[in-house]
C-alpha cells in the first residue's frame, strides 16, 4: 500500500513539473513589540496595502501573509524563521527590520533556498563579498543614509562632530558609512547598547566634548528617547542635532512632538516626492491607516510591488528559482521612490534627499523635502560582490 | 577632565542610584524578613509604570498619575501577597523562585493583553520638560533633579520609618532574627503584608518617575530587577542602609564607568577598538563589583543579621 502512495506520488510529481503556483506564502518576520515596534508595524501595514490594492493577490495568485514577532531579539529571530521555513512552507521571507536579526537568519534562509527580499536592513556582510543570489533589497545599503549626511554635515561647514550609535553591526555600519563622507574632525565617536533608553551618561560626554553638530543613529525607540532627552538637559541650545530618516520620520515626530521642529535628517524617500506611484501610495496609506507613512512603510510596500512583478515575471511559476531571479533583478516596478534599479549586489542604486521637520498644512509636524544630496548613488560593498 | 561633566555624571549616578534603591529597599524587606525570592518584584514596578501611564492618559496630571500607581500597586501587591506568596513562605527557595517567575510572566503577558505589545508614552509635566541652570554654562534636566529629590525624601522617609517607629522596629526583628520575633509574639501575617505593600508602592514610585526616561513596555521590569539583586547583595539582604549604599555605588560605578572607561581607552589604544571595548567592560563593571563584594564580604557591606 504504501509502496503504491509512494509511486502515485513520484508519478504525480512527474507529470505536473513547474506548474504555476495556486497560492503563495509570504514569512513576515519583524519588530512588532517594544519601543522600535512602530517600524515592524509600518513595514507590515506598508506591505499589506500594497497586497490590497491587488485585490489580495502578488503576482495575480492569490498570496498569504504569515506573520512573526521578532521583538528585535536574535535568537526569537532564529526560531521564528525555522517555523516559517520548515512548518509554513513560505515561498518568500521579508519584513526584519533589525540587522542583528538579519545576520542571524538570513543564512538560514538561503540554505533553504528561498528568496529573502529586505525591506529595511541590508547590512554590509551582505552587501559586498557575503552577497548572496537570494538576497534582494528594497530598502537601502545599511551605509546610505549616513553617507548622505555625512556628506551634508561637511557641505554645510560644521568642523567638529560627535557620533552616537548602537553596538551592533547596523551601528558600525552607520558610522562607517558616515565617516566616508565627512572629513572634519569627529571628536569621539560613543557605541551604545541596542536598545538602550536612558542617554544621561551620554549627553554629559557630548556636552563635554562642545561639538558644533551631533550625529545619532537611533531608531525606534532609541531615537525617541534620545531626542526627549537631549532636549530637556539643553543641549539643543548649543549644537545642532542631525539624523538619518530613521531618527526623523513620522514615528519619532508623533513621539517627541514640537522638539523635532527643524531637524534635518537624510533618507533615499520623502512622503512629498514628487511621482505618480507615491502620490497613490501617500494617499491610499493615509485613508486606509490615518496617519503619514514613513520610510519604513514605503520600503515595505516597494517589497509587495517587488514581489508581485517578479512573480508576474515567471507567469507565477515561482518554483523556477533561476527564472524568479532573472525576474527579481529586472525589478520592473513603479517604485514609491521613482526610478528604481538593482546594483550587482541586488541593493538599489538610488538618490539620497535631506528633509526637514516643519509645520504641514494642517499645522501638524511632518517631514519636508528639501534636496537631493545624492544622486542615483552605488554602495561601497558592490564591487567585492561576486554574485554567483 | 572637565569639573562639569563629574558634575553632571554625579547627579546622573546619583538619580540612578535613587531609583534603584527604591527596588532595592522593598526586595530587600521581602527577602530578609520573610526569607522569600521574590522575581515578581520587577513586574510590580511594570506594573506601577502601566498605571501611571494609564492614569496619566485618562486625566492628564502627572501627579494624579503618580498617586494612582502608588495605590493601585500597592493594593495589588498586597492582593498577591494575602492570595499567592503566603503560601510559599514555608517551603524552600527553589518553590519560590518557580512560582514567583510564573507570576511575572503572567503579568507580562497580562500586560500585553491588556494594552498591546506597542509601548505606551508617558511624558513628564511640561514645566519640567527642559533644563535648569545649575551653574554658568551647567544646564541639568529639570526632570532628573525631581527624581533625585522625591529618591533623597523618601530614603529619608524609610530612614524614620525603620530606624524611629515601632512598625519599623517589627520590621528589624524581623529582619534580625525571624524565629525570635515570631516568639515574642509578633503578629507577622499582618506585618509581612504591610511590608509587601510598601515595598510595591516604592516599585510603583520607581516606575512611574523612570516611565517618562525610559519607555513602558512589556519586560522592563527583568533588566532592572537583577540590577537590584546586585544592589542588594553588596548591600547585605534585609538591610534598608545598605540598599540604599549599594544602590548609590551600582548607580554610580555604572554612570561613571561608562564615561571613564572609553576615556581613558582612548588614551592607550587606538580609537576603534577603545570604543568597541570601553561599552563592554564598563557594563560588566558592576558585575565584577558585586563579585568583588561577594569575595571579601560575602554578607554584604552592611548585614542585617548580626
Amino acid at each position: 500500500m504504501s509502496r503504491f502512495i509512494v509511486a502515485l506520488a513520484a508519478l504525480l510529481l512527474s507529470v505536473c513539473p513547474l506548474h504555476a503556483a495556486e497560492k503563495i506564502k509570504v514569512g513576515f518576520l519583524s519588530t512588532m513589540s517594544g519601543p522600535s515596534a512602530a517600524l515592524g508595524i509600518d513595514i507590515r501595514d506598508g506591505f499589506a496595502l500594497a497586497m490590497q490594492q491587488n485585490g489580495g493577490k502578488l503576482g495575480g495568485l492569490a498570496a498569504e501573509l504569515v506573520v512573526g514577532d521578532d521583538q528585535q531579539n536574535a535568537d526569537t529571530g532564529k526560531q521564528l524563521i525555522e517555523r516559517l521555513l520548515k512548518k509554513d512552507r513560505v515561498d518568500f521571507v521579508t519584513g526584519i527590520v533589525f540587522t542583528n536579526v538579519m545576520l542571524a537568519v538570513a543564512p538560514a534562509v538561503f540554505d533553504a533556498q528561498t528568496f529573502l527580499i529586505s525591506a529595511n536592513a541590508t547590512p554590509s556582510q551582505l552587501s559586498g563579498e557575503g552577497c548572496s543570489p537570494w538576497f534582494f533589497s528594497t530598502s537601502w545599503q545599511n551605509d546610505g543614509a549616513h553617507e548622505a549626511a555625512g556628506k551634508y554635515i561637511a557641505d554645510k561647514g560644521y568642523s567638529s562632530v560627535v557620533l552616537i550609535a548602537p553596538n551592533y553591526p547596523a551601528g558600525k555600519d552607520a558610522l562607517t558609512g558616515f565617516k566616508r563622507f565627512y572629513k572634519g574632525t569627529v571628536i569621539d565617536e560613543m557605541y551604545t547598547k541596542l536598545g538602550q533608553l536612558d542617554y544621561a551618561a551620554e549627553l554629559a560626554q557630548v556636552r563635554a566634548a562642545k561639538p558644533q553638530a551631533v550625529y545619532i543613529f537611533l531608531p525606534g525607540g532609541m531615537g525617541v528617547n534620545f531626542i526627549k532627552q537631549y532636549n530637556a538637559a539643553g543641549l539643543n541650545r548649543s549644537m545642532v542635532l542631525v539624523g538619518p530618516g530613521f531618527s526623523a520620520d513620522e514615528d519619532v515626530i508623533k513621539a517627541v512632538g514640537e522638539p523635532m521642529a527643524g531637524m534635518f535628517n537624510t533618507a533615499q524617500w520623502a512622503h512629498d516626492l514628487d511621482n505618480a506611484q507615491n502620490k497613490r501610495f501617500v494617499a491610499d496609506f493615509r485613508k486606509q491607516y490615518g496617519r503619514t507613512p514613513t520610510v519604513y512603510a514605503s520600503q515595505g510596500y516597494d517589497a509587495a510591488q517587488l514581489i508581485d512583478a517578479a512573480v508576474r515575471g515567471v507567469k507565477g511559476k515561482i518554483e523556477d528559482k533561476a527564472a524568479l531571479r532573472k525576474a527579481f533583478e529586472a525589478a520592473d516596478f513603479p517604485s514609491v521612490r521613482g526610478d528604481f534599479a538593482f546594483n550587482v549586489n541586488h541593493v538599489p542604486i538610488q538618490n539620497y534627499y535631506l528633509r526637514q521637520v516643519v509645520k504641514g498644512a494642517d499645522g501638524k509636524l511632518t517631514n519636508k523635502l528639501v534636496s537631493t544630496i545624492l544622486t542615483a548613488h552605488k554602495d561601497a560593498y558592490a564591487a567585492a560582490c561576486k554574485m554567483k | 577632565m572637565d569639573l562639569i561633566l563629574i558634575l553632571e555624571q554625579g547627579l546622573n549616578g546619583l538619580q540612578f542610584g535613587l531609583m534603584l534603591f527604591l527596588l532595592a529597599a522593598g526586595l530587600t524587606l521581602v527577602f530578609g524578613i520573610m526569607d522569600m525570592i521574590n522575581l515578581a518584584h520587577g513586574s510590580l514596578y511594570m506594573i506601577g509604570a502601566y498605571l501611571a501611564a494609564l492614569v496619566l492618559g485618562s486625566t492628564g496630571s502627572f501627579l494624579l498619575a503618580v498617586c494612582g500607581a502608588l495605590a493601585g500597586t500597592a493594593a495589588i501587591g498586597m492582593l498577591i501577597e494575602i492570595g499567592i506568596l503566603r503560601r510559599l513562605y514555608a517551603r524552600d527557595h527553589l518553590s519560590q523562585v518557580l512560582a514567583t517567575f510564573a507570576l511575572l510572566l503572567i503579568a507580562n503577558e497580562a500586560m500585553r493583553i491588556l494594552f498591546g505589545s506597542q509601548s505606551l508614552a508617558l511624558n513628564p509635566p511640561e514645566v519640567l520638560s527642559g533644563p535648569v541652570e545649575l551653574l554658568p554654562g551647567f544646564l541639568y534636566p529639570a526632570y532628573r533633579l525631581l527624581i533625585i529629590a522625591v529618591g533623597l525624601a523618601v530614603a529619608l522617609l524609610l530612614y524614620l520609618l525603620v530606624a524611629k517607629t515601632r512598625v519599623g522596629m517589627l520590621v528589624r526583628a524581623g529582619a534580625s532574627n525571624r524565629e525570635m520575633a515570631l516568639a515574642m509574639g509578633v503578629n507577622v501575617k499582618a506585618l509581612f503584608t504591610a511590608v509587601f505593600g510598601v515595598g510595591a508602592a516604592l516599585c510603583a514610585l520607581a516606575g512611574a518617575m523612570l516611565g517618562p526616561l525610559l519607555a513602558v513596555e512589556v519586560g522592563m521590569g527583568e533588566s532592572i530587577l537583577i540590577l537590584a539583586f546586585v544592589v542588594i547583595v553588596i548591600g547585605g539582604i534585609g538591610s534598608i542602609r545598605g540598599a540604599l549604599a549599594g544602590a548609590l555605588i551600582v548607580g554610580v560605578v555604572d554612570t561613571l564607568g561608562r564615561t571613564l572607561l572609553p576615556m581613558s581607552l582612548r588614551a592607550v589604544l587606538p580609537p576603534a577598538v577603545a570604543s568597541n571595548l570601553g561599552p563592554s567592560l564598563a557594563s560588566i563593571l558592576i558585575y565584577v563589583l558585586m563579585a568583588g563584594v561577594l569575595f571579601w564580604r560575602p554578607q554584604g557591606l552592611f548585614p542585617a543579621r548580626g
